[in-house]
């Protein structure tokens, strides 16, 4: 049994929490203060709205727990907006806001919300035809070395992949289909099963 | 292949605004305040609805400028409201790039029997109720979204209270409803029967439904997330108050935490003073805008 926390702040945190608990042998729960960190084997950074999430996340002091519990090892995922959270840099920002992951991202990259569309794509490891829901979605520019790309929109990288951490700029929450959520609950108890060791 | 203005694109749009504040703004000032604050997008308006109220005559669509101005002053979506019926105007704000569309009784209605059919647009929309039926009737209709009427510009939040407290019962009546009863409900309310089997089968209203008309404290803010709400729209409680800034951000931060009462009574320590607000007895039955449409 591995514990996931949802962060909790504003966003689709329902939507991530039904998907999670469809999942094999997880145990979901709803994070809002830092000291529910230290209890979890992994996290997700839900989509909503990445300038909100920020403003919550410094005024109750989320930031260094947070890094911390990347640091530690333990798995994050990020949807939309929490990918822009995870990033190290943000086009046209002078720098990421939690800067987790080695990689360039872009805010709002596809337009406005009648430019949002739903796609089908292949993820790697994943599944070949996972239905992503792209909202105001954001993409990832460039990546460093040590990331792996695992999706690709039209030659944008839209999921990827450093070690324990993953990010994706599409939905997986918003759809009935919840592989993306199975992989990241086997990373979970992978991470949890080597901690142990 | 990429389908655009799809349902789960559309809905999907509202679910991510969840636990947030959406705030009225006239100018791209008051939006980078909004913003700055924490709010999930904004509503850019030509006046807010205690102004229009003052104001009397026939409230329109704003200017394309101001939409325009506030969209390019900040990232978070921008929502812009379209009189109730009127095609055009919604088109309009569609063309411009507006990220949601408010199907608004705020505004004189450009017509009172019917409300457009949402369906036939790309941009998504919200709509206002004050119970299931209305709710439901909206849903029907391609309603994205939904937010409970209250009373607009008056800062008082007994109407959005009567509103949330009504649609709540409803849908907890519904949901413990026997198949062979809701017909006969979708009757009474006035509703589509395929969204009471929804309801039914879901145990919640298909799209997201947050808070409007009368929000003016961190209190009100915490008080209708208490009672269901999925999020709050201030429309005059924020740039009509003494300090917008302080005002905005406690708003943000008491819709998150809204049950972290300590944090709520820090928040509202020497916030100044709230907008004036209007007793309901005081207002003429002509002036009340939730009874515009049904």
């Amino acid at each position: 049994m591995v514990k996931i926390g949802v962060l909790a702040l504003q966003g689709a945190v329902r939507e991530h929490v039904k998907s999670l608990e469809e999942a094999p042998d997880c145990e979901v729960t709803l994070v809002k203060c830092a000291e529910q960190l230290e209890e979890l084997d992994g996290l997700v950074f839900p989509g909503g709205e990445s300038t909100t999430m920020r403003r919550l996340i410094d005024k109750y002091d989320f930031r260094e727990p947070l890094r911390s519990f990347a640091e530690a090892g333990k798995p994050i995922f990020g949807t939309c907006a929490g990918l822009i959270l995870m990033a190290k840099n943000i086009a046209g920002e002078a720098e990421g806001h939690l800067q987790l992951m080695d990689m360039m991202v872009e805010r709002n990259a596809f337009g406005r919300q009648r430019e949002s569309f739903e796609t089908t794509l292949s993820v790697k490891g994943v599944a070949d035809d996972l239905e992503a829901v792209f909202i105001r979605a954001p993409l990832i520019q460039s990546v460093g070395d040590q990331v792996e790309i695992l999706a690709e929109y039209e030659g944008e990288i839209v999921a990827a992949r450093e070690g324990h951490l993953l990010a994706c700029s599409f939905h997986p929450e918003l759809t009935t289909d919840s592989r993306f959520h199975h992989y990241f609950a086997q990373m979970v108890k992978e991470a949890k099963t080597t901690a142990a060791l | 292949m990429a389908d655009r203005g799809t349902n789960r694109v559309k809905r999907g749009m509202a679910e991510m605004q969840k636990g947030g504040v959406i705030m009225d703004v006239v100018n791209a000032e008051q939006a980078k305040v909004a913003e700055e604050a924490g709010a999930v997008a904004v509503m850019a308006l030509e006046r807010v609805p205690s102004d229009i109220r003052a104001a009397g005559g026939v409230a329109r669509m704003a200017d394309p400028t101001i939409v325009e101005e506030v969209m390019n002053a900040v990232s978070i979506p921008v929502m812009a409201k379209a009189r109730i019926g009127h095609i055009v105007e919604a088109r309009v704000l569609e063309a411009l790039g507006a990220d949601y569309i408010d199907e608004s009784e705020v505004l004189t209605p450009a017509d009172d029997v019917y409300h457009m059919d949402k369906n036939a647009f790309t941009v998504p929309f919200v709509c206002g109720c004050r119970d299931l039926g209305e709710a439901l009737r909206r849903i029907g209709e391609g309603a994205s979204m939904l937010r409970t009427k209250g009373e607009p510009g008056t800062g008082n939040i007994v109407e959005a209270v009567r509103h949330i407290r009504m649609v709540q019962a409803q849908l907890k009546k519904v949901t413990n409803m026997s198949k062979d009863e809701l017909m006969t409900e979708a009757k009474n309310l006035g509703a589509p029967y395929e969204l009471l089997l929804d309801i039914q089968e879901n145990g919640k209203l298909p799209v997201v439904n947050f808070a409007a008309g009368g929000v003016a404290t961190p209190s009100d803010a915490a008080l209708m997330m208490e009672l269901g709400a999925d999020g709050v729209f201030v429309g005059s409680g924020i740039f009509k108050s003494d300090n917008p800034q302080k005002f905005a951000r406690s708003i943000v931060e008491a819709t998150a935490h809204y049950q972290d009462y300590d944090l709520i009574a820090k928040l509202s320590k020497g916030l100044g003073t709230a907008m004036k607000g209007i007793e309901m007895s005081t207002l003429d039955p002509s002036q009340r805008m939730q009874d515009r449409s049904e």
